[in-house]
């Protein structure tokens, strides 16, 4: 398969310039390398910038609620193991409207693959403070700045016992492709979080913004992503460098391992007699 | 002899009230009579006051009574609470030592606790013994106790049957030798029929029947009992049951495994389906088969956590934001929730909608003995593209604008191209739009298309006595029975009564053809707005003369709407 196998005929409705065109890119070279066929791919998303992508793919697509993507997600490969699915989400859908989804799907270790566009800010309502927002950033209605703590969703993720914790940036897209076939390889729920400038109404943190601070943790020889103490401790890493590329990897059981593999509702519809089982009710 | 025969056994949360309440309640069905069996339980685990409210008869029985004949405290405080309903006609069965009783003129005293003690060391076996005890008072063969005690606590190893045997045996015999048990010797009950169950796990069984393999939900009175009996038999079944984080998440889950054309099911009960409003409106916009059941419990917001009422159906027709078809069912009886669950599934697959099952705590929780369920009944009909069919196609768009309305249905996977699904306007293929000419075209599909093939498939009214009547009863869910066992109570040709299985939509037609004759029209229903009664108007033009109206938490009793009734009538 090639990247353009997985290109769709809708029309893009992003802004010129939008940050979100590097990870549509990556995306469709990622599917290209994974050996799948368009029909065994969902993808799902919510609402905003990011919950266009999958109109933009020839892969299916459940383009669902805001902040609800995770949950449907979540539902089809529970019954449907055999489908590759990943949510194309945004720091608003994921963490904000649908952080409790954010927190119990990465208990369940559902084997799905969760990319996030971190743009810091809300871009379909125009510019208001998304969960990720700097303290001090002022916006239409966060007039004296932003007084919220930033959400650090890293930290959460990796403490919460999600096994692939990765952070990308949507300028490098071969860099970004090859996070993306890792996380989607990886057995389990995988959060890859790509910072993604807003260039209409995110004006600080821009791409040379993210250009000039975000670093590869592979670059230090030493850094073991298996080690959860030392990656906890580099997902607390924010501001004149920020750390990006696989920050924690650990494969444990997944949902599927845990309730058994046999399961699968999807290929195993027979109808039910009952006829037994109303004795129990004699 | 008698013919009828009304137990309450009372006491506190945790002192294994459901369990004694279905020796009982198996122990009559054995001995061939027909019971029916309500609860009345408070929002906590120990402590309180609960009651199980047994009617034993000889002929079928759908209601619950208000007057009792036994009442069996099992503590001190419950005989206090509920001695207000003795009278010359009842007893209660009194431990006198345990309660400090000094009196024993009014009740049948029996030291059940100390027989209890004396089958098994514990407090437990007191359960065994009131069924003893009532045997003895009805005329029940002990053989018909010690086979369902066998049954019921067989699980639990031979110990535990033996000392419950024991315990039943003291209760008897100390019964026999004691008291004058002529009064409530019961007639001879004929062969009843098979089965006990509750409304929770008649529809927990229906979705299984169904073909249900996925069942998300949050765990809210008085809803959880179907996640249960679903629970029960997943393994059995392949059936994958899910606990979600909040209502939230069930709703979409249950969305998400549907798209995959797993056929699925959530339960809750007002508070979890108001946050499911979203979620509903989601099915109705990708058009994906949805089965939501609310069991509905006393609002506004947390309510009576525990009890009953029929004060949703407001909420319930006006769920999800927007315009499109679905559909709500409203059974009566424990039948009524089994098939209707089942066509739930039929109908949201064959339409691709929201089908809404709408009960309530009462129907839930009461049980009644009923004959094998007719399985060729609402059959299941699967509506989506074949593996086989799909190679056909070309071009597929999942949205195609159809006569119908309704779009051939593909799943993931099963067709070679790919399906997009989406919750904005959408094009056929699935992609967001803003054209006015498509927005029209997809409203009149969702909405106008398909809700007339759906006022076609409207199911019943169940109507009683309709031919000569002058006054006419409406009502729809756990209603009916109550209300048709008043009337047969009252037995007068000029009144007569519909039930509605279906309350959305509505075939005004059909409605109006069937009142055509009556001078009077009324509701009588679970709520304080008379919410049925507005519909009606809305829907079919029909004026309701006045509504009677429950809304207390507790059911209705056939003697107290009887009196109701009555009253009506007699205001000319």
């Amino acid at each position: 398969m090639q990247p353009q196998d997985f290109k769709s005929n809708d029309p893009i409705a992003w802004c010129p310039g939008c940050g979100n065109f590097g990870i549509l890119t990556a995306l469709q070279k990622a599917l290209s390398k994974l050996d799948k066929a368009p029909k065994d791919i969902l993808l799902v998303s919510g609402i905003g910038q990011a919950a266009k992508l999958p109109h933009y793919i020839k892969a299916n697509c459940f383009n669902g609620l805001h902040g609800r993507a995770l949950p449907v997600a979540s539902a089809a490969k529970m019954v449907n193991p055999e489908l590759s699915v990943i949510v194309s989400t945004g720091d608003g859908d994921c963490y904000g409207e649908g952080g409790n989804h954010f927190l119990h799907n990465i208990r369940r270790n559902i084997d799905i693959t969760v990319i996030v566009h971190n743009n810091q800010i809300y871009g379909l309502t125009k510019g208001q403070a998304s969960p990720t927002t700097d303290q001090g950033y002022n916006t239409k209605i966060q007039r004296e700045g932003v007084i919220l703590n930033r959400f650090n969703s890293l930290a959460v993720a990796i403490a919460s016992g999600c096994g692939f914790v990765a952070r990308g940036f949507s300028r490098q897209t071969d860099d970004l492709a090859e996070l993306m076939v890792k996380a989607i390889k990886h057995r389990g729920f995988s959060l890859l979080e790509v910072m993604q400038p807003c260039v209409s109404f995110n004006k600080v943190n821009t791409y040379e913004w993210y250009a000039e601070r975000l670093y590869k943790v592979e670059e230090d020889s030493s850094y073991n992503p298996k080690d959860m103490e030392a990656a906890l401790i580099r997902s607390f890493e924010w501001g004149d460098k920020i750390p990006m590329g696989i920050i924690y990897h650990s494969e444990t059981d997944t949902y599927q391992d845990r309730i058994g593999k046999d399961k699968n509702p999807f290929l195993n519809q027979n109808y039910n007699d009952i006829s037994e089982i109303l004795e129990d009710f004699v | 002899m008698i013919e009828e025969l009304n137990i309450r056994i009372t006491g506190e949360a945790g002192q294994g009230m459901n369990t004694i309440g279905v020796v009982i309640s198996k122990t009559f069905k054995e001995a061939g009579y027909h019971i029916f069996s309500h609860q009345d339980y408070m929002s906590r685990i120990r402590g309180g006051n609960n009651f199980y409210q047994i009617r034993v008869s000889t002929d079928p029985v759908h209601s619950p009574r208000e007057r009792i004949d036994i009442l069996i405290p099992l503590t001190a405080e419950a005989l206090k609470i509920h001695e207000k309903s003795l009278d010359e006609d009842n007893i209660a069965i009194v431990d006198k030592k345990r309660f400090n009783v000094e009196n024993c003129e009014n009740y049948f005293c029996i030291d059940f606790y100390n027989l209890a003690d004396e089958a098994g060391g514990n407090d437990i076996y007191v359960n065994a013994v009131c069924a003893g005890t009532l045997a003895a008072i009805s005329g029940i063969d002990m053989d018909i106790v010690r086979k369902v005690l066998s049954d019921i606590f067989s699980s639990k190893g031979n110990k535990i049957v033996s000392n419950n045997k024991k315990a039943a045996e003291l209760g008897f015999h100390k019964t026999k030798d004691t008291f004058d048990t002529e009064k409530f010797q019961l007639k001879k009950g004929n062969k009843s029929p098979r089965y006990i169950l509750t409304g929770k796990q008649a529809v927990g069984l229906g979705a299984i029947s169904a073909g249900c393999k996925f069942y998300s939900a949050y765990p809210m009175s008085p809803s959880t009992g179907v996640m249960e009996t679903v629970a029960q038999y997943a393994e059995k079944f392949g059936i994958m049951v899910e606990q979600a984080e909040d209502e939230i998440a069930a709703v979409n889950m249950v969305i998400g495994a549907s798209a995959c054309g797993v056929r699925s099911m959530v339960s809750t009960s007002g508070g979890g389906f108001a946050l499911m409003g979203e979620g509903i409106s989601l099915a109705g916009m990708t058009e994906t088969p949805l089965v939501v059941g609310n069991f509905q419990r006393p609002g506004p917001a947390t309510g009576f956590p525990t009890r009953t009422e029929q004060a949703d159906l407001n909420l319930v027709l006006g769920a999800g934001h927007g315009e499109f078809a679905k559909v709500i069912y409203t059974p009566g009886t424990i039948e009524e929730s089994f098939y209707l669950t089942k066509r739930a599934f039929n109908i949201s697959e064959k339409y691709q909608i929201p089908v809404i099952i709408l009960s309530d705590q009462f129907l839930a929780d009461s049980a009644r003995n009923i004959d094998k369920f007719d399985f060729d009944r609402e059959a299941i009909e699967r509506d989506y593209i074949t593996a086989e069919e799909a190679k056909k196609i070309k071009d597929y768009k999942r949205y195609k604008l159809t006569s119908s309305g309704v779009s051939p249905r593909a799943v993931f996977s099963l067709i070679d191209e790919v399906i997009y699904l989406d919750s904005d306007e959408h094009t056929e293929e699935g992609h967001i739009t803003e054209e006015a000419e498509i927005r029209e075209a997809m409203v009149n599909k969702r909405y106008h298309k398909k809700m007339k093939s759906l006022i076609e498939e409207f199911i019943g009214p169940v109507v009683y006595k309709l031919e000569k009547a002058e006054k006419v009863f409406f009502c729809f869910g756990s209603i009916f029975p109550v209300l048709k066992e008043s009337l047969e109570s009252i037995d007068s040709n000029r009144l007569a009564m519909i039930h509605l299985p279906q309350v959305w939509p509505i075939n005004k037609n059909k409605i109006i053809s069937l009142i055509k004759n009556a001078k009077n029209v009324y509701t009588v229903e679970n709520n304080a707005e008379g919410q049925l009664a507005k519909l009606l108007r809305r829907e079919t033009g029909v004026e309701v003369n006045s509504s009677i109206l429950k809304y207390d938490g507790r059911p209705f009793t056939l003697d107290e709407l009887s009196a109701h009734i009555s009253d009506v009538v007699k205001s000319k």
